[in-house]
């Protein structure tokens, strides 16, 4: 099959700081808080929970009778303190309540995975046929020309991912959005409507399934069309979460499928590496796009990232479209579900404000419609955090978002790992565990670092080193011991 | 060799943690991510100690089925050795709130079982008759039951081995790592079970009601508690959050 690729990119988005400080008031905190204090609380979080250890529990006044006797300094050092332990609670519920947003699917996605692939024998199956980017094969006679052949897949691979990067970063910056808008769109049609019947025809052929065209055609036509909506208009962010999840997971069994096995380990690799340096170095292409975007004010393709929560409207005359901005108009003091349009962004927890949203390209396989309409990316720019409505719910709007291009090569890893390795669900429990404590430790660095990091570095080191080790080194001794019935 | 065995052993291992992850710690964020750290730093350790094993199997004499089977149990000593250096790194998060402890014990003891007893499971739901070479029939139910066992213990031992950290009370510490090894070596005795299970039994009821007054419990919060008049557990539950 001939599948042009898509750049990937991947960003993590930290939380702005301005932002907080436009939202609502935390409940307890103090006007005499200082300034860093307060910064770092509004980046975690407004969640507050009383804690045995945290002392005086939010109040910075409370002057108890056994206060008296105390110097006057004391007084403003210890609430500071309390408070700043509170924070530092807060900080971390509010933290670990994002953690969790991203867990959930993050681990969906790879359960989806490998129970395909542990039921479907198709994405398993060699078939002879590889990608055009991937043309050398791997059977071949020896170790060392299997070698060589998966440096050189690996690079070929990397090579379009870069070029297509490059191109995505001149287009967005010379703001050709349409061309952009158009490609993702394709993009996410080709996913919806084509992988999804390829794979639900293999689940019938899996499980014997007699099913009639007809019926088949309604099905994925509606699942298709109600994707798309989902994805590039409006929907229930349910939904729409379920459909990125979805996609994602389609885009790694393709994965998983058409990389022979020492290239598809290669390419995580070298992708890891490519996003640590697209994304941390000066001249880096995402790096130059999340710049791009700053000075502009405006998000990065909001497509393709999977948002946790919704998204504030926000009335703000665009006379680019007046058609779609009437009807956004009248619902600008409710809070409106807004599906997070489809991009080809890198996976980064980003606050919704946009301007640091990182751009992700992923990789497609097919000729990439256009997953994201400029539309979307000018409706993302008009929620900007400036001009929403004061919000109550501090924790609730401020979600987090992963560009899918993490998604897929998450679940990629595992599926590889589950289809591979002889060592079975040991091997694929380990990596799972590793990927989900690389992502833990990535995004307590972005509440560190606040500012674009990569996400797949360090989860995909985890994920490689353990997935390796324990094929290698566990799954013999958990055999000898399951054997013996030894427990440990 | 059905799915009523496969379901069974399954509910048989998995239950009693499973519960608990549903009623204690699936509500709170903060929790599961230490029960994924708890399932980490297991891993790791037991990385470790397949790394050592590995490496005396290869220089070792791979005819010798004796040395073999000498080696393996070296290698299970090691890692239980290993498995409690772990617990000493979470003095770092001593801050944190008192469930930390019994979480990552918890994710110590999925992760433990995990690792035990999933390939087995997935080799129940197919088709084949179980001892059909003369080894015991009861190898599903036993390694079931041992697995609960072991699940429950890791979450006992990280109590108690934390507490014995927290007042500097080495005996206790050295109490813990003793009855892990005891466990382990009591399974080298399979498939007697009746030899092996049991004694497990006996030191997992020790270790929990050990566990129990460790931290804190005591027979009139017990009774409380089941009779629904303790007014704290009420009120806890119905805090907001």
């Amino acid at each position: 099959m001939h599948y042009p690729l898509k750049i990937t990119t991947f960003l993590l988005l930290c939380q702005k700081e301005q932002q907080q400080a436009n939202t609502g008031p935390e409940p307890g905190q103090q006007p005499q808080e200082p300034p860093a204090t307060r910064a770092r609380s509004r980046g975690g979080s407004g969640a507050g929970a009383p804690d045995g250890g945290g002392g005086d529990g939010g109040g910075g006044n409370g002057t108890g009778p056994e206060q008296n006797g105390q110097p006057p300094t004391a007084r403003p050092a210890r609430v500071v303190d309390a408070e700043e332990e509170e924070d530092e609670e807060m900080t971390l519920k509010y933290g670990a309540k994002h953690v969790i947003m991203l867990f959930v699917p993050v681990t969906l996605c790879m359960v989806v995975v490998v129970a395909t692939i542990k039921s479907v024998s198709f994405y398993t199956r060699n078939d002879g046929q590889r990608l055009i980017y991937t043309p050398f094969p791997e059977e071949t006679d020896t170790v060392a020309q299997r070698a060589v052949n998966s440096i050189l897949n690996a690079t070929i691979m990397i090579t379009v991912i870069i070029v297509m990067t490059l191109v995505l970063v001149l287009l967005y910056k010379y703001r050709c959005y349409k061309v952009i808008q158009g490609w993702l769109f394709l993009s996410s049609l080709l996913l919806l409507f084509f992988f999804s019947f390829i794979y639900l025809k293999e689940v019938f052929k899996t499980y014997n399934v007699a099913m009639d065209c007809i019926t088949l055609a309604i099905v994925v036509w509606n699942f298709g069309v109600v994707g798309m909506i989902c994805i590039h208009w409006k929907g229930p962010l349910r939904l729409q979460q379920a459909y990125l999840i979805m996609i994602s997971a389609l885009m790694a069994l393709v994965f998983i499928k058409y990389l022979p096995e020492w290239t598809a380990w290669l390419i995580l690799a070298v992708i890891s590496v490519y996003d640590l340096l697209a994304v941390l170095c000066p001249k880096g292409p995402l790096r130059i796009l999340v710049e791009t975007a700053q000075e502009r004010n405006e998000p990065i393709f909001p497509a393709l990232i999977y948002s946790s929560t919704m998204v504030w409207l926000v009335n703000m005359a665009d006379t680019d479209r007046p058609k779609r901005n009437s009807a956004e108009a009248g619902s600008v003091q409710q809070p409106t579900q807004e599906s997070a349009v489809e991009s080809p962004a890198p996976s980064s927890p980003s606050q919704d404000d946009g301007g640091f949203t990182s751009s992700w390209v992923s990789q497609q396989q097919h000729r990439l419609g256009p997953l994201q309409s400029t539309e979307e990316t000018r409706r993302e720019i008009q929620q900007m955090p400036s001009a929403r409505p004061p919000v109550e719910d501090d924790d609730e709007e401020r979600g987090v978002k992963l560009g899918l291009g993490d998604f897929i090569f998450y679940s990629m890893l595992v599926g590889k790992a589950s289809a591979t390795a002889s060592g079975d669900w040991n091997t694929t429990l380990a990596c799972f565990v590793a990927i989900l404590i690389g992502l833990c430790l990535t995004l307590l660095l972005l509440a560190i670092f606040r500012k674009a990091l990569p996400a797949l570095p360090i989860s995909i080191f985890f994920g490689l080193v353990f997935y390796f080790a324990t094929d290698n080194l566990v799954r013999p001794f958990m055999d000898q011991l399951a054997l013996h019935q030894f427990y440990i | 060799m059905t799915a009523a065995v496969f379901f069974g052993c399954t509910f048989i291992a998995f239950g009693p943690a499973i519960s608990l992850f549903l009623f204690t710690i699936a509500r709170e964020p903060l929790r599961v991510i230490f029960l994924i750290a708890g399932a980490f730093f297991w891993l790791v350790s037991l990385l470790l100690a397949s790394l050592v094993w590995f490496i005396s199997v290869q220089i070792s004499n791979k005819e010798s089925a004796s040395q073999q089977k000498g080696l393996l149990i070296f290698g299970v000593v090691l890692s239980v050795l290993l498995q409690e250096t772990f617990p000493a790194f979470h003095e770092v998060f001593k801050c944190f709130f008192c469930f930390f402890v019994l979480v990552s014990g918890l994710g110590f003891g999925f992760m433990s079982g995990a690792f035990s007893v999933v390939n087995i499971l997935a080799d129940s739901v197919g088709p084949g008759t179980v001892g059909i070479h003369g080894d015991s029939q009861h190898y599903f139910l036993s390694s079931a039951f041992m697995t609960m066992a072991i699940i429950l213990l890791h979450m006992f031992w990280g109590v108690i081995f934390f507490d014995g950290c927290e007042k500097r009370r080495w005996f206790v510490v050295a109490a813990v790592v003793v009855s892990h090894l005891v466990v382990s070596c009591l399974t080298f005795q399979n498939p007697q079970y009746v030899s092996s299970l049991v004694p497990t039994y006996i030191i997992m009821l020790s270790m929990g009601i050990w566990a129990f007054y460790t931290a804190g419990g005591s027979l009139r919060n017990l009774k409380l508690c089941l009779t629904c008049k303790d007014k704290d557990f009420l009120l806890a539950n119905h805090r907001p959050r």
